[in-house]
């Protein structure tokens, strides 16, 4: 038993390709190994990655594959031997399977005689299978974007390769990747190490090696050792914590091969600026961290994670380096965050008319005036109701809502568009309602963030992102299979999440109605909200396929109710009562269709004398559907469940005894209408039909 | 002036034109020819000939030159200490890329005198691109203690043609290089010039100061708009009589070698130059709407394309 090393030295990997890269190597490599038979039982791939490389460490291979023996099967006995003697085919067939004529056997089996042959594949060797197949596992890797980096064009890779190291124990697997021989020669830290090059002695070693040559290649590890140097070095301010951020100790682990922190200051009279500036400049320019005080405030602290160890010259010399930095960055947005306030927001709004929204469509001013008409929509519905809300707020935060697309600020800082016009509108006094809602109108940007905390706010957002979609949908700009320029997905998500997760009084059909859809449009919108209301349900929410086909067959208008629906479905649908009523709710269905497709008609059972059976189901239907339908109209939807699971044992004796399609047409006719009636009756929480039964 | 941490123990950081002349015989002493500035308003080095033009085609060039660069927009009338209309590129094209492209890249830092033991480094993605001269490329921009210092491309793509083979691209900034080196917080205390003998020095500030402020007076209040269009406009028509001339000429197969070889597609690239440099101007003066930008980096993108397709044909012909 040996063990494998594959390592691949590339210029440096953009920091969020590693992770879905190593973890796809190891799996080819695992899946190669296996497909050929060259894992042992226990045998084990470990991966490794840094920004210079990918590498799979496999423990337990075989040195060659186990020999093998085929049997094959040729023409039939009589074909291949006349009078004992072999004929051509006999010979053909001996030829193809590499034995000699004398070594073929009579094969007997159901259809009769046939020649055959046992031949025998000697194992291959694992140097020699991995020097054919691993290349074109490394080559067939996905990165998000690729480049060519040799004349004539011969790969595309993610960066040129510069080095392959491939052992099996201490041997070197003769494989060549881009026009790289492999070896058993790898690289250190750039700085650290020069370029030197780090023999390997075996595969095992690998780690260890690299260490000394100051690379750790293990993710795991470099994660903990810049966690533990983000605590320490915050320990050195009194009661400081630093602000977690899981995205961003991902970006940095990849980011460095040797990593090590250093803290470092700014004057506190930047803290003047909003946190959500400081932090962006930090976190997003900078890769830094931020720190906070006892008291959850940010400190005038940041942290830098380095790729490289120093002394304590070299460490102040880095610290101060990233301060001047920093505080450039900082002096620039207090220029911008001044200089914007030159001109407030409602006096910006006119100049909207210069910025386009979209070309067939008109500019910002235009998608304004338009908002506002929908938010005023959608207020009436939801007064209507009497839920209260700051409608002249409402209306302001929509007029003024897209004005800081003028400010410098948002210019540097793109990704704080909406957060920076609601900062601007506490500034110049437009009252905490309208600052809040407008702060929040790009929330929820994902199915994870959180939705608007006001109703204006969840008003305006919803406002905004239907009257994106309706004039999208308009200009034939709907998303088709992957792409999606506009991000109409995500905004009609928000929508989705919006109703699910606030108490507006809203339903599918009056955010629709609101954003103005008419006519085949109004179907293409609705439809369009209805897979992103089985995407929220599925996907968001985890509720199991078949619920969801289920309880939206039933109704999908009401978003929160689709909720409470799928939620006492799930409840009930492991039940033994339930799964046999669904069960008998599709066979319905199929004997509906049966019945249509033949031409038999519904009838009613008033001249007909029904079988005890059916009877029973009829009295049994006749008292529960108005139970079930008032337990529905209270939303009692898990009492309504339970209800018709009750309906178990006579819907049983009901197929079990009953020939529903009774040769007697009007018998035939009642039990029709009988079935008919039970599923109409019983299918308003969700059509049981869709649920997979075991 | 702030002075570096250990100043008294470390040499005095080089000067802005020290720092060119290190960058400049560190890249001639590994073959590159050392070019001249173009002489043609440009917002980066990659549209000067020497590179647009020059990594088209099969044929090897190493090339450095320091290229003043204009952003109209990005002028602030010499009072921001970061922002300059007009800065200086080193660029470099290595064509093809040798394997060793990102080491000699360190080597030509402590080349400039930054001991890499004492700083943090990194490569962080960055991917380049110019719509208007159809380029792109993958790359980074290589970061020192949290500072961009380099943007390095590896092009893929020029004129909208694909390159083969493909060639690194090294651009240096040289002014927040040289603050960086100096340890200065704003660009017109970096020290330009220093006399040998009496120790006095020239900064940044009294090289480029007046022009910085007048710049940005003509770029943002006093180009006169209408004039901009007619100049973007004159010139956009002679460039896309050539180039359809051209086209003709290159693709006549009585002409012969001798008189495909002498159309003027070199003078064609000049003229959409021109048009690129009015057109951010015209932007600065806030005379482009967000509609009609795309419209013209497209009109302009047009033009480079259309050199680069006649330059690769009159190459292929001669």
């Amino acid at each position: 038993m040996t063990d494998f090393l594959l390592e691949i030295g590339l210029d440096e990997i953009p920091a969020r390709m590693i992770a879905g890269a190593e973890a796809e190597l190891g799996r080819r490599v695992n899946d190669l190994l296996t497909r050929e038979r060259l894992l042992a039982d226990g045998g084990k791939v470990i991966t490794y990655s840094t920004p210079r490389r990918l590498a799979v460490l496999a423990e337990g291979v075989l040195a060659k594959q186990a020999d093998a023996e085929e049997q094959l099967t040729g023409p039939s006995w009589k074909v291949a031997f006349k009078d004992g003697a072999p004929t051509a085919a006999a010979e053909a067939f001996a030829k193809k399977a590499g034995v000699a004529v004398a070594a073929l056997e009579k094969v007997t089996n159901a259809k009769g005689e046939y020649v055959g042959a046992t031949v025998k594949r000697p194992g291959r060797a694992a140097a020699e299978l991995l020097a054919a197949e691993l290349p074109k596992e490394v080559l067939g890797l996905y990165w998000a974007k690729n480049m060519y980096w040799r004349a004539g064009k011969p790969e595309r890779f993610v960066r040129p390769v510069r080095w392959v190291v491939a052992l099996l124990d201490e041997a070197v697997v003769p494989l060549e990747i881009a026009g790289i021989a492999a070896g058993n020669s790898s690289r250190g830290h750039r700085v650290l190490h020069g370029e030197r090059s780090v023999v390997l002695n075996s595969p095992k070693s690998y780690a260890e090696a690299l260490r000394k040559a100051f690379v750790v290649v293990d993710v795991a590890e470099r994660r903990q050792t810049i966690r533990k140097a983000l605590d320490k070095a915050t320990r050195t301010v009194a009661g400081a914590r630093w602000r977690e951020d899981e995205g961003l100790v991902e970006t940095v682990v990849h980011l460095t091969e040797w990593p090590s922190v250093v803290l470092g200051n700014f004057e506190p009279e930047y803290l003047a600026l909003p946190e959500e500036v400081l932090v962006t400049v930090m976190r997003d320019h900078q890769k830094y961290f931020a720190v906070e005080g006892a008291d959850g405030k940010l400190a005038p602290h940041f942290l830098a994670v380095l790729n490289t160890q120093v002394d304590a010259e070299g460490e102040a010399i880095i610290r101060h380096g990233n301060g001047r930095v920093l505080r450039a960055r900082f002096k620039d947005a207090r220029f911008f965050w001044d200089f914007d306030q030159k001109t407030t927001l409602v006096d910006r709004v006119e100049s909207l008319k210069n910025v386009t929204f979209q070309k067939e469509l008109g500019s910002y001013l235009w998608k304004t005036e338009a908002n506002v008409a929908v938010a005023l929509a959608l207020a009436t519905n939801v007064k209507a109701a009497g839920t209260l809300f700051d409608e002249a707020a409402l209306v302001k935060a929509t007029e003024l809502a897209k004005t800081d697309l003028t400010t410098e600020l948002v210019k540097e800082f793109t990704e704080l568009q909406g957060i920076i016009g609601g900062l601007y509108a506490k500034a110049q006094g437009l009252g905490e309602t309208v600052a809040q809602a407008i702060y929040d109108q790009y929330t929820p940007a994902s199915t994870e963030d959180a939705i608007p905390s006001t109703v204006e706010g969840q008003l305006l957002g919803l406002a905004d992102r239907i009257q994106t979609i309706t004039a999208m949908f308009g200009v034939g700009a709907a998303p088709t299979g992957s792409k999606d320029p506009f991000a109409l997905r995500r905004a009609a998500n928000a929508i989705v999440k919006i109703l699910a997760e606030s108490g507006l009084p809203l339903t599918l059909s009056n955010v629709v109605t609101a954003g103005g859809a008419e006519g085949a449009k109004r179907e293409q919108v609705v439809a369009f909200l209805g897979e992103r209301l089985h995407f929220y349900l599925k996907d968001v929410r985890g509720f199991a396929y078949d619920v969801v086909s289920a309880v939206l067959a039933a109704g999908a208008d009401d978003v929160r109710d689709a909720i409470a629906r799928a939620e006492a479905l799930t409840a009930v649908r492991g039940s033994e009562d339930f799964a046999a009523i669904s069960a008998a709710f599709k066979r319905i269905k199929n004997i509906l269709r049966q019945a249509e497709e033949k031409g038999f008609a519904l009838g009613s059972s008033k001249d007909v004398t029904l079988m005890p059976e059916a009877q029973r189901l009829a009295d049994a239907a006749a008292a529960l559907v108005p139970e079930v339908a008032f337990l529905r109209g209270e939303r009692a939807y898990g009492e309504a469940l339970a209800q018709i699971a009750t309906l178990r044992p006579v819907v049983d004796a009901f197929f079990d005894k009953v020939m529903v399609l009774d040769p007697d047409e009007k018998v035939r006719g009642a039990h029709l209408g009988l079935i008919d009636g039970v599923l109409r009756g019983f299918s308003g929480i969700a059509d049981f039909s869709e649920i997979v039964t075991a | 002036m702030p002075i570096s941490l250990k100043s008294q123990e470390k040499p005095t950081p080089l000067t802005f034109q020290e720092l060119l002349f290190r960058l400049q015989s560190f890249w001639a002493e590994r073959g590159c020819v050392l070019q001249q500035p173009y002489d043609v308003e440009v917002g980066a080095g990659t549209m000067a000939p020497e590179t647009f033009l020059r990594v088209q085609g099969p044929k090897p060039y190493k090339v450095g030159y320091a290229q003043p660069s204009r952003r109209p927009a990005d002028g602030r009338y010499g009072e921001n200490p970061n922002r300059l209309f007009r800065h200086t590129q080193f660029q470099l094209i290595l064509k093809p890329p040798p394997v060793n492209v990102q080491e000699l890249y360190l080597k030509s830092l402590e080349a400039i005198g930054i001991d890499l033991t004492q700083h943090d480094l990194k490569f962080e993605e960055d991917n380049w691109e110019g719509p208007t001269v159809g380029a792109w490329g993958v790359g980074w921009q290589v970061m020192m203690d949290g500072m961009e210092i380099t943007q390095f491309t590896y092009f893929q793509q020029c004129g909208g043609l694909d390159l083969d083979p493909i060639c690194a691209e090294l651009t240096y900034g040289l002014e927040r290089l040289c603050a960086f080196l100096q340890d200065v917080d704003s660009v017109y205390d970096v020290v330009w010039a220093r006399d040998p003998e009496t120790g006095a020095v020239v900064t940044y500030g009294d090289v480029r100061h007046t022009e910085e402020l007048q710049y940005s007076v003509y770029n943002f209040e006093e180009a006169d708009v209408d004039r901009l269009w007619a100049h973007f406009n004159s010139y956009e028509a002679e460039a896309q009589a050539l180039l359809a001339k051209a086209n003709a000429v290159l693709a006549d197969e009585k002409a012969t070698a001798a008189e495909k070889r002498r159309f003027p597609v070199i003078s064609t690239y000049e003229l959409a130059l021109k048009c690129s440099n009015l057109f951010n101007l015209l932007d600065a003066r806030g005379a482009i709407s967000v509609t009609e930008r795309v419209g013209m980096i497209g009109r302009i993108r047009n033009l480079s394309v259309g050199v680069a397709k006649m330059y690769v044909a009159q190459q292929a012909a001669v």
